[in-house]
């Protein structure tokens, strides 16, 4: 579904993404695991099309998206949820919710969707009409993920959903991530919770220094003894 | 008791006026966090342009808002698209001079085609006074009144009430995630540059029956619209209106008491005042620039 051929992207004159390949199928969950300045962030901005790819290329469904700007990238079905949540702290929870249904295939379906994925956040549920800045760091994160799903996308990423939040939220992050999943969606998510995401995940990519390092299905990848060492501490 | 009741509804009828200016500056800098020093600029040519089109063709100058509005709606996507656009990764100075360049540009130009001289619209009808008991006013002051009025709550309903409103507000609040929302943020800059460009226009007609044009012109309006927009809280459409409804009375009671040349000492002093102690203007509570309400 989507695949990124050999690519290179950074800030400016700066690369940080060298030679990155990697693949995600439909029906998959997919993750990327790495230290902190691996380059995790920088490959999920170069995939959402907020940053530009200096070399490679990169397809989705066959088709070439490699230099579409974010806002287009959105249109054909791929929704980046950002790290550090950005919300619009200024709007209301249900205006941030309507700002994920933006995209026109996402628009016509806004009232069945928004019932379902309300019925996924029943603290968001309660809170529509508060400044979304005005909730708690976990609610906040809850309002980003059901933002992200109200464009209805084929592939849902996620940058660190649980960054910053309480081990029981944690948990239900990763609840609704499966779930997420079970009903269809494509999902990369990106995490520092590397062993509960080794196991919800179906396949894993190790990035290093902005290189792709070891790539396997999460199971194999657990038991390897490198990450052990470097990302489960074990 | 009647000259007080005259000088507050003097104060408000100037306050509309400035407020009209300077809507569209506080929605720029709001929304694209560009500082628009050719402003006053397009006021004046919207002036002119009313000038020269109520007299050539001899219609009502209220009549021209069908031609000036669009157009300055469209001149100010070219200049949002082909100026400050390509400036956008450029340190902001250079959108600063960019605009202020701009500016220089628009008033030179106009210097060059007509000159200094003072052009007076007709004032059609709009100069007449209406009795309003204990105040006089003119006709086309309260119709400025009324509009500005229409323009802000106009302007209120789009931004909060419209999917094109949220995406602007969105866009302002945080321009990554807009982008993640699927919205073209260059887009979304374009129509805002245009949208306040347009109310200027507005300004520009109904001031034309009442105000002289020259070159100059945008120049001394301008000035009171920075006062304002800083004043209003940056941003805020709704505080740059109270903020000119301020600075019309103040403007209004300081000329009457203090004479004329003493009403800038009053509006800048109070300026400066508010610039020492309440920077986020003044009925900002401590809010990022993004807000816009
Ligand atoms: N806006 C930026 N401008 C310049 N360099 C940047 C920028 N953002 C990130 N970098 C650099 O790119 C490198 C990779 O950063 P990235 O954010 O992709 O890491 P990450 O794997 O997501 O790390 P973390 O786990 O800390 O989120 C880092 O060295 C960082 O300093
Ligand atoms: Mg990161």
């Amino acid at each position: 579904m989507l695949r990124m051929n050999n690519v290179s992207s950074g800030y400016g004159a700066t690369t940080i993404l060298h030679d990155v390949s990697l693949e995600v199928k439909k029906g998959e969950v997919v993750t990327i695991v790495g230290g902190n300045g691996a380059g995790k962030t920088t490959t999920l901005r170069t995939l959402s099309g907020l940053i530009d790819t200096s070399a490679g290329s990169i397809t989705f469904k066959d088709e070439d998206i490699t230099h579409l700007p974010a806002h287009q990238v959105v249109n054909r079905g791929i929704t980046l949820i950002p790290e550090a949540r950005q919300l619009f702290p200024e709007m209301t929870v249900l205006e941030n919710i309507q700002m994920g249904a933006y995209r026109p295939a996402a628009k016509s379906r806004y009232e069945q969707r928004l019932e379902e994925v309300l019925a996924l956040f029943p603290r968001v549920k309660e809170r529509l009409h508060q400044q979304a800045e005005s909730l708690s760091g976990g609610e906040q994160q809850m309002v980003a993920i059901a933002r992200g799903m109200m464009a209805c996308p084929e592939l849902l990423i996620f940058d660190e959903p649980s960054l910053g939040l309480a081990p029981i939220v944690v948990s239900q992050v990763f609840d609704v991530v499966k779930k997420i999943a079970e009903s269809g969606t494509t999902v990369l998510i990106v995490e520092q919770n590397v062993q509960q995401t080794l196991k919800v995940a179906d396949r894993a990519y190790v990035i290093e220094n902005g290189r792709i390092v070891m790539d396997g299905q999460a199971q194999e990848l657990m038991g390897n003894d490198h990450i052990r060492k470097a990302y489960l501490g074990i | 008791m009647e000259l007080i009741f005259s000088l507050i509804v003097n104060g408000l009828m100037l306050g509309s006026l400035y407020a009209m200016v300077s809507v569209g500056l506080t929605l720029i800098f709001g929304i694209t966090k560009v500082i628009n020093f050719a402003h006053g600029e397009f006021m004046m040519i919207g002036m002119m342009l009313t000038y020269i089109i109520t007299t050539y063709l001899g219609i009502h100058p209220y009549l021209t808002l069908v031609f000036i509005v669009p157009l300055l709606f469209v001149l100010g996507i070219l200049v949002q698209k082909y100026l400050i656009e390509p400036l956008r990764n450029s340190d902001e100075h250079v959108q600063i001079f960019a605009t202020v360049g701009l500016s220089i540009a628009m008033i030179n130009l106009v210097l060059m085609i007509a000159g200094s001289d003072n052009f007076n619209t007709p004032s059609s009808g709009m100069r007449h006074t209406l009795d309003l008991g204990l105040a006089t006013v003119l006709t086309g002051q309260v119709v400025i009144m009324l509009c500005s009025i229409f323009m802000v709550g106009g302007l209120h309903l789009f931004l909060t009430r419209t999917q094109m409103g949220r995406a602007i507000r969105a866009t302002a609040q945080n321009r990554n995630a807009a982008q993640l929302m699927g919205i073209n943020v260059s887009r979304i800059n374009m129509v805002t540059f245009g949208i306040g460009i347009a109310c200027v226009g507005i300004a520009a007609v109904l001031l034309s029956p009442l105000y002289p044009v020259n070159a100059q012109t945008g120049q001394s309006f301008v000035l009171i619209a920075f006062v304002i927009v800083v004043m209003g809280g940056l941003g805020s459409i709704t505080g740059a209106f109270f903020a000119a409804l301020i600075i019309g009375l103040v403007d209004s009671f300081t000329g009457f008491y203090l004479g004329s040349s003493l009403k800038g000492v009053a509006v800048f002093g109070i300026f400066l005042m508010i610039l020492i102690f309440r920077p986020s203007g003044l009925f900002g509570k401590a809010r990022k620039l993004a807000h816009v309400s």
